[in-house]
């Protein structure tokens, strides 16, 4: 087991799936000299020449489409939007078409597609740039959605994506890259579409995902100060939604808070609540709550900036109020 | 060109002209749903393009795509299934009139969102290009997609890569009742390729002959590595945009000089007048494509509707235990 930050897992990953698969190519703005704006693909284009770490146009819908026929056609792309909130720009082709082509055709044609976008608010890019539209994403049957909350999970996740046959949204967080984790030793994948309980506790069950995990991890380690033992479970996955985990954990603590950065309304805090509701009424000892980004588009301004999105404190809050 | 070749060639256009008609009583009779735009008048732009293109140049286009179906090779009973949504269809009844493909005959669809296909098509091309295969990816769109962002991203990805396309602007004149003079900063679409550095050239879409030998040298020069071309076919459509078109935004009498001077009985004349074929022989095409025709509804419509337990087919490549 090594210790590294997440920024060098996403790298490794993308580095041992090329090395591992002459089909596999990175395309994206600034992927190659200059290294990626997030230094994820820094020495990439050294090792692996222009052909195969392709510095694209700033043109999303050249770059999603673009890559969605390369797929199609038989390669491996793994297509970087700068951030996120690029990818509405590129909307028609991440939900027309690579999450509609494999269904709309029969099943005649592969979209194999990873997509990695950096979300995220919390680095005063104001409204624009700061967005965690993920469970916007997740609402389409056709398309996966993965979102690491752990190193370990980011090289798994992403290096599963870019086996998979099918397209996948790679949701990063601009704001974590330094956190730090252990990863196995040597070859391994994640599987997509399972949950995860990362850490074991009995009395309530903390679901969340992201940036939300090490988030969920410091408020579980104040609580447990209180002695209040939480139990966080990491979707990992929002499409496909691996409920089981939550479902088994919420059965014996009977208690449940969601913690997602995105905002609020609509959301992943919404999909989990209702599923809980559906499928484990019975087990209800309080009203689940849901902790996430207040219904403003993000100021710039720091202080205001930080007041809109959830913070630890924000966890610990609902955590006490469930258990009371 | 033998003989037979030339035949071939009025035996395409008269079997769409057949298609798109019986396709127009089924839809007005309630067996076809959805959207139905209808070829009629076109014929000798798909005709053409795929007389000259070779099996491993890929066709792709947008939803006016029966004609270009059946030239690329795919058989008649389960182009007339598709658009019956029946199992047997091209596209298992999941795509409809606007979806049809068959990765076989190397036909990529088939795409509907206006331009969307577009970067797709560049894509396909990028894929040929990074593994060292000769083959043109021909693109097909109407001029009204020459007015989107799609068709500006994907064209010039496509020259700044010099990726192995032929770019075929159909153009018909109306993207839907809109003439370029209304819609488009110029009205020669193929002033529009030269913002892109590309060779572009124009042809009469009413002389199969002329289209293919215009294709021909297209392709050749492309496959030899010149980079992107452009080709603007100057064609006619002689129903409406779909079926529920009031067409109140040409004459009758335009529509008439058009059908005067058709694609098929152009090409009919020609076969006379250069003593290639009789009219015998031309007759019996004819009933050739009748009777083509006949039984490829009977096909249809004796072909099973996709079975319930088929509803989620296909969603992904890999199958999911949690669901979608």
């Amino acid at each position: 087991m090594a210790i590294i930050t997440m920024r060098e897992a996403i790298s490794q990953a993308l580095w041992e799936e090329m090395e591992r698969d002459p089909k596999v190519f990175i395309m994206g703005e600034e992927v190659g000299v200059w290294g990626g704006t997030y230094a994820v693909t820094k020495g990439f284009l050294d090792h692996f020449g222009a052909e195969r770490v392709r510095d694209t146009p700033i043109a999303e819908a050249a770059i999603i489409g673009s890559a969605i026929g390369a797929a199609m056609a038989g390669m491996r792309p793994v297509a970087e939007l700068m951030t996120m909130n690029f990818a509405f720009s590129a909307m028609d082709h991440i939900v027309n078409q690579a999450a509609k082509i494999h269904y709309m055709f029969g099943g005649q044609m592969k979209v194999p597609l990873v997509i990695r976008a950096p979300g995220g608010g919390g680095r005063q890019l104001a409204a624009t740039h700061s967005q965690t539209p993920d469970a916007l994403f997740a609402h389409f049957p056709g398309l996966k959605v993965v979102a690491p909350g752990t190193p370990e999970d980011a090289k798994g996740l992403l290096k599963a994506a870019i086996r998979s046959d099918d397209p996948i949204l790679y949701i990063e967080n601009a704001t974590v890259y330094q956190q730090r984790g252990e990863v196995p030793d040597g070859d391994y994948t994640t599987p997509i579409g399972k949950s995860k309980v990362q850490r074991e506790g009995k009395d309530v069950t903390l679901v969340t995902y992201s940036k939300m995990v090490p988030y969920s991890m410091k408020a579980a380690d104040e609580l447990a100060k209180e002695g209040i033992d939480v139990e966080i479970v990491d979707l990992r996955s929002l499409r496909p939604l691996d409920m089981g985990p939550v479902i088994e954990s919420f059965k014996h603590t009977n208690r449940a808070v969601i913690a997602e950065e995105g905002w609020k309304s609509f959301g992943v805090g919404a999909e989990v609540t209702a599923r809980i509701y559906e499928e484990a009424f019975d087990y209800v000892d309080a009203p689940i709550q849901r902790v996430a980004q207040k219904e403003v588009p993000l100021p710039y301004n720091r202080h205001l900036e930080q007041l809109a999105l959830p913070q630890v404190e924000d966890i610990i809050k609902a955590v006490k109020e469930v258990m009371r | 060109m033998e003989k037979q070749d030339y035949l071939e060639l009025y035996h395409q256009m008269v079997l769409i002209r057949r298609l798109e008609e019986t396709a127009a009583e089924l839809y007005q009779k309630g067996d076809i749903g959805g959207f139905l735009h209808l070829y009629i008048g076109q014929e000798a732009v798909s005709t053409g393009i795929l007389a000259a293109r070779q099996e491993q140049d890929r066709v792709i286009t947008a939803y006016r795509d029966h004609g270009v179906a059946l030239n690329a090779g795919l058989p008649v009973n389960l182009i007339m299934a598709e658009l019956l949504g029946k199992e047997t269809g091209v596209s298992k009844g999941r795509g409809g009139s606007m979806h049809m493909a068959d990765v076989s005959k190397n036909f990529w669809g088939g795409h509907a969102i206006v331009g969307a296909h577009i970067p797709i098509a560049a894509g396909l091309a990028l894929a040929d290009k990074m593994e060292k295969r000769d083959g043109v990816t021909i693109c097909m769109f109407g001029e009204g997609a020459t007015n989107i962002g799609y068709f500006h991203e994907g064209v010039n990805l496509a020259k700044a890569w010099e990726l192995p396309v032929l770019w075929v602007c159909e153009n018909n004149h109306y993207g839907m009742g809109t003439p370029p003079s209304k819609a488009s900063a110029v009205s020669e679409i193929i002033q529009k390729a030269c913002g892109y550095g590309m060779p572009a050239y124009d042809v009469d879409g009413m002389d199969v002959m002329a289209v293919k030998n215009m294709v021909a040298d297209r392709l050749a020069e492309i496959r030899k590595g010149s980079g992107p071309q452009f080709l603007e076919v100057l064609t006619y459509r002689f129903r409406g945009h779909s079926m529920g078109d009031p067409e109140r935004y040409r004459t009758k009498e335009e529509v008439k000089k058009f059908i005067e001077n058709g694609p098929i009985d152009r090409y009919h004349k020609f076969l006379t007048e250069q003593k290639i074929a009789s009219e015998k022989e031309l007759t019996e095409l004819q009933k050739k494509a009748d009777k083509q025709i006949e039984e490829a509804v009977k096909f249809a419509e004796e072909s099973p509707e996709p079975a319930d337990d088929t509803l989620f087919d296909n969603i992904y490549v890999e199958d999911l235990e949690g669901g979608a």
